[in-house]
């Protein structure tokens, strides 16, 4: 699934060649060689006999970038690295951007022996995977971090199957290269047949020092946004609309002192957008047969990037949800948001080369690969769609007299005074296309959900900020102001996400998984990342089953250390 | 599956979980933000000239400066201003104010501080007591009111406003404004609105923090501060080519 010569390539020599700006987005050209990916010995016998000796890897040459459970030793070090043309350092698993693929079986007792090899703390967080308080891998709240020269043994049972991912939870190393992806095997075949599958893992590499990255956005948070409204935009709005019509928008956006064009706080002006490590001109390539059907298991591995994924000319059968099967679904798009997941079954008819194409959700840059039948081949790569608007729909507006009194402070600059559900939207960008776009009432998790009990109660929490001064809240409260939630072990609650702000935020509850419901409390779909668009009041049921401290936060990195993150406790209701 | 099948698996899902509930005892918030890494209270400083200009003025070319800097977190702030004129090597007028910056609303801050007046005539200081914030429409506002010796009074408001013409070329309306109380013949201010400046500027940014910069600007001296300075060869009104770089760290 990972090739050498990407190997070569993340080591590659520095240029001292200036920097173009295509360049920069586009990175350093290679000759990246095709991943065969794992070819499946026939979807039926797998599913019969079920065990991973009936896989075989072709060509079986993985580089070490896989690596098989249930005993795994990881070194985290400092790795010189070259994706644009300057030379960097990434903090990096086993010598690698992302990790090496760690596969495992469902059941396995897993051990992961990881080293510190960096200056500082460290830490792995096994996203999505239900683990014990102990081993769920960030400082300060699960364990002590791991020190530099120490070694520390996660041991957990995996119980569960699917396509999750790993990342560190220590400062912003996760930014730099901290990640990779995580397979558990379910015990008993997989439930939706494929020939051969593919780990695609998107991320946003930034050669900026992510100390700076964050600091530029305190102090001016608009600084990556080059997709203002101009002066022509409002003349060819007021062509297009009428003067008076395009003067009343302008007006209630100016009266809110708000952006429409404020999608991303961090735009591939400082980003290049990774595919399994791969710059867009670096082009990762996944090869297929054709007439078979080829799994791509999909991780948004990035610290601030929502992508748009979709491959012209394939449909795409959605089959898994954050490593949880559903009901497959055939769609020609769709958006996942930071640590969310998603595995699609695709079936290329002709012999030629498909672009996997991901732009960002501000639609300033993209990641790009390639399923072709051979090396070497290259798909035509769409263009950027045009830049959306923030709508009425993303404000939610109204009269805000119902908020509670805590949003009422200086550092939340907006409260959803009417959100919806909006269950069935796609989200800013993808409304008025021709393409078909997912949607979480698309979602149908297999088997329904883990606990039918009703919930006990419901916690209402709102997702809040302040764009421009770059302060990011639960209730308007950063961590370092707020007291910690308390579940009571065992109980059955309903979570309410209200997001106040205008930005998309993807939330993750550290330890249980969240189950979507319709307002009608029809169940939807089994997640661990939880994405609440602008505007959208989005309710999801937990139970707290595991004792413990968890930490609980909005998955855009720089939101979580703004102060968007929360302890949750978990314990006996005496 | 019902819903007494599911409590009973909940239960022994339960039963079974050994994991300790506190895995790291009991800690104080600071030493578990140290441990996570993760400080949301953290101050950041920045430093930023929004002008440094030549001014063709009556008298010749000026040096102008209009500087802002911060320190301080998300609630409160010590900012520094400064803004001045140098003609010929010498400062002819120049105040740097000290303030205690403290957001009050959703778009604005209270400051209270101090102003001290530098250039021709004695130097005065002053207690400061002002807002600072985006008013309606993106426009970046301070209105500030300063007290000084001898029982003056004085005001001044700073308005601006960035227009986007591309995604680097930006031209910035700028006025302001300032009133005393009483005349200061000794740095020949007048009583009342003693001047009032209209500026537009065209920035170019190279980079957001690199823009250097071409416009015009309109000073006009009012009523009897026209007068005062009349006296040494300033016009009541001057329209001014600037050419200059904003920056900022």
């Amino acid at each position: 699934m990972f090739d050498k010569s990407r190997r070569r390539f993340v080591h590659g020599p520095a240029t001292s060649a200036p920097i173009s700006r295509r360049r920069f987005v586009q990175g350093v050209a290679t000759t990246a060689a095709a991943a065969a990916g794992v070819r499946l010995a026939g979807a039926g016998a797998l599913a019969a006999l079920g065990a991973p000796s009936t896989l075989r890897a072709a060509p079986a040459d993985d580089g070490g970038r896989v690596l098989h459970g249930p005993e795994i030793d990881l070194s985290i070090a400092e790795l010189p690295i070259n994706l644009t043309g300057v030379r960097r350092v990434a903090t990096a698993v086993n010598g690698g951007v992302p990790g090496p693929l760690l596969r495992w079986r469902e059941g396995d007792d897993v051990v992961v022996r990881v080293t510190n090899r960096l200056s500082a703390p460290t830490s792995i967080h096994w996203h999505g995977v239900i683990v014990p308080a102990d081993m769920d891998g960030v400082p300060g709240v699960s364990f002590k971090g791991i020190a530099p020269g120490e070694t520390f043994a996660y041991r957990f049972r995996a119980k569960q199957s699917g396509t999750y991912w790993y990342h560190s939870h220590s400062r912003f190393q996760e930014q730099i290269g901290l990640y990779g992806p995580l397979l558990i095997t379910p015990r008993n075949g997989e439930r939706h047949a494929a020939d051969r599958e593919h780990v695609i893992l998107l991320s946003d590499w930034t050669d900026i020092d992510p100390e700076h990255l964050y600091r530029t956005l305190k102090v001016r948070s608009g600084y990556f946004n080059f997709g203002r409204r101009t002066v022509s935009d409002f003349v060819s709005d007021a062509r297009a609309r009428g003067l008076s019509n395009t003067l009343s928008e302008r007006r209630m956006w100016g009266e809110m002192r708000m952006d429409p064009t404020d999608l991303a706080d961090v735009s591939a002006y400082a980003y290049t957008f990774l595919m399994n490590g791969v710059t867009p001109s670096g082009n990762w390539t996944g090869l297929f047969e054709r007439g078979e059907r080829v799994r791509l298991r999909i991780i948004n591995g990035s610290s601030m990037t929502y992508f748009d994924v979709r491959i012209p000319g394939l449909k795409m059968s959605v089959v898994a949800a954050d490593g949880q099967d559903v009901e497959p679904v055939s769609v020609d798009e769709f958006r996942i948001g930071a640590a969310e997941v998603y595995d699609v079954i695709v079936e290329p008819k002709e012999e030629r080369a498909y672009a996997i194409f991901a732009q960002s959700v501000d639609r300033s840059g993209y990641a790009v690969g390639t399923l072709a039948p051979k090396s070497g081949m290259k798909a035509e790569v769409p263009s950027l769609d045009a830049r959306p608007l923030l709508t009425m729909t993303d404000m939610a507006m109204g009269m805000e007299g119902a908020a509670p009194a805590a949003l009422h402070s200086p550092i939340v600059d907006s409260i959803a005074a009417q959100p919806e559900s909006r269950l069935d939207d796609p989200g800013v960008g993808l409304r008025d296309d021709d393409r078909r776009a997912l949607t979480y009432a698309d979602l149908h998790t297999i088997g329904g959900p883990l606990d039918s009990r009703e919930p006990g109660r419901e916690i209402v929490l709102h997702l809040t900020g302040h764009m421009a001064r770059f302060v990011w809240s639960f209730d308007g409260q950063k961590f370092s102001e707020a007291e910690p939630l308390r579940f009571r072990h065992g109980e059955r609650l309903t979570l309410v996400l209200v997001n106040d702000s205008m930005m998309l935020h993807p939330i993750h509850l550290h330890g249980m998984w969240g189950e979507i419901y319709t307002p009608e409390g029809q169940f939807l779909a089994r997640k661990h990342t939880i994405t609440v668009q602008p505007g959208q009041r989005l309710a999801y049921r937990v139970t707290a089953d595991a004792l413990g401290t968890w930490a609980f936060h909005c998955h855009l990195l720089y939101h979580m250390e703004a102060g968007m993150f929360r302890e949750v406790i978990v314990e006996d209701a005496s | 599956m019902s819903a007494a099948t599911s409590a009973v698996l909940v239960a022994a899902a339960l039963a079974s979980s050994a994991a300790p509930p506190q895995p790291m005892g009991p800690m104080s918030p600071r030493a578990m933000a140290d441990m996570m890494q993760m400080d949301d209270a953290r101050p950041f400083a920045t430093l930023s000239f929004d002008q440094l200009e030549a001014r063709d003025t009556h008298s010749g070319t000026a040096a102008v400066w209009d500087l802002e800097g911060w320190y301080g977190g998300d609630y409160n702030k010590v900012r520094l201003r400064s803004e001045g004129e140098r003609l010929d090597g010498v400062t002819s007028d120049a105040s740097v104010e000290l303030l205690w910056d403290c957001i009050v609303a959703r778009w604005w801050s209270l400051q209270l501080g101090a102003r001290h007046d530098l250039g021709d005539g004695p130097g005065r200081t002053w207690a400061a007591l002002g807002i600072e914030g985006t008013a309606p429409y993106g426009i970046a506002t301070q209105a500030t009111v300063y007290i000084g010796e001898e029982g003056r009074t004085s005001a001044r408001l700073k308005l601006e406003y960035d227009l986007y013409l591309t995604q680097r070329w930006i031209l910035q309306p700028k006025v302001e404004l300032n009133v005393y109380s009483s005349a200061d013949p000794e740095r020949r201010l007048g009583a009342g609105l003693s001047d009032a400046e209209i500026g537009i500027r065209m920035r170019y940014e190279f980079r957001r923090e690199f823009a250097p910069y071409v416009g015009l600007d309109w000073l006009r001296l009012a009523g009897s501060t026209s007068e005062l300075r009349r006296a040494v060869g300033s016009s009541a009104s001057d329209l001014q080519f600037v050419a200059g770089l904003k920056f900022w760290f």
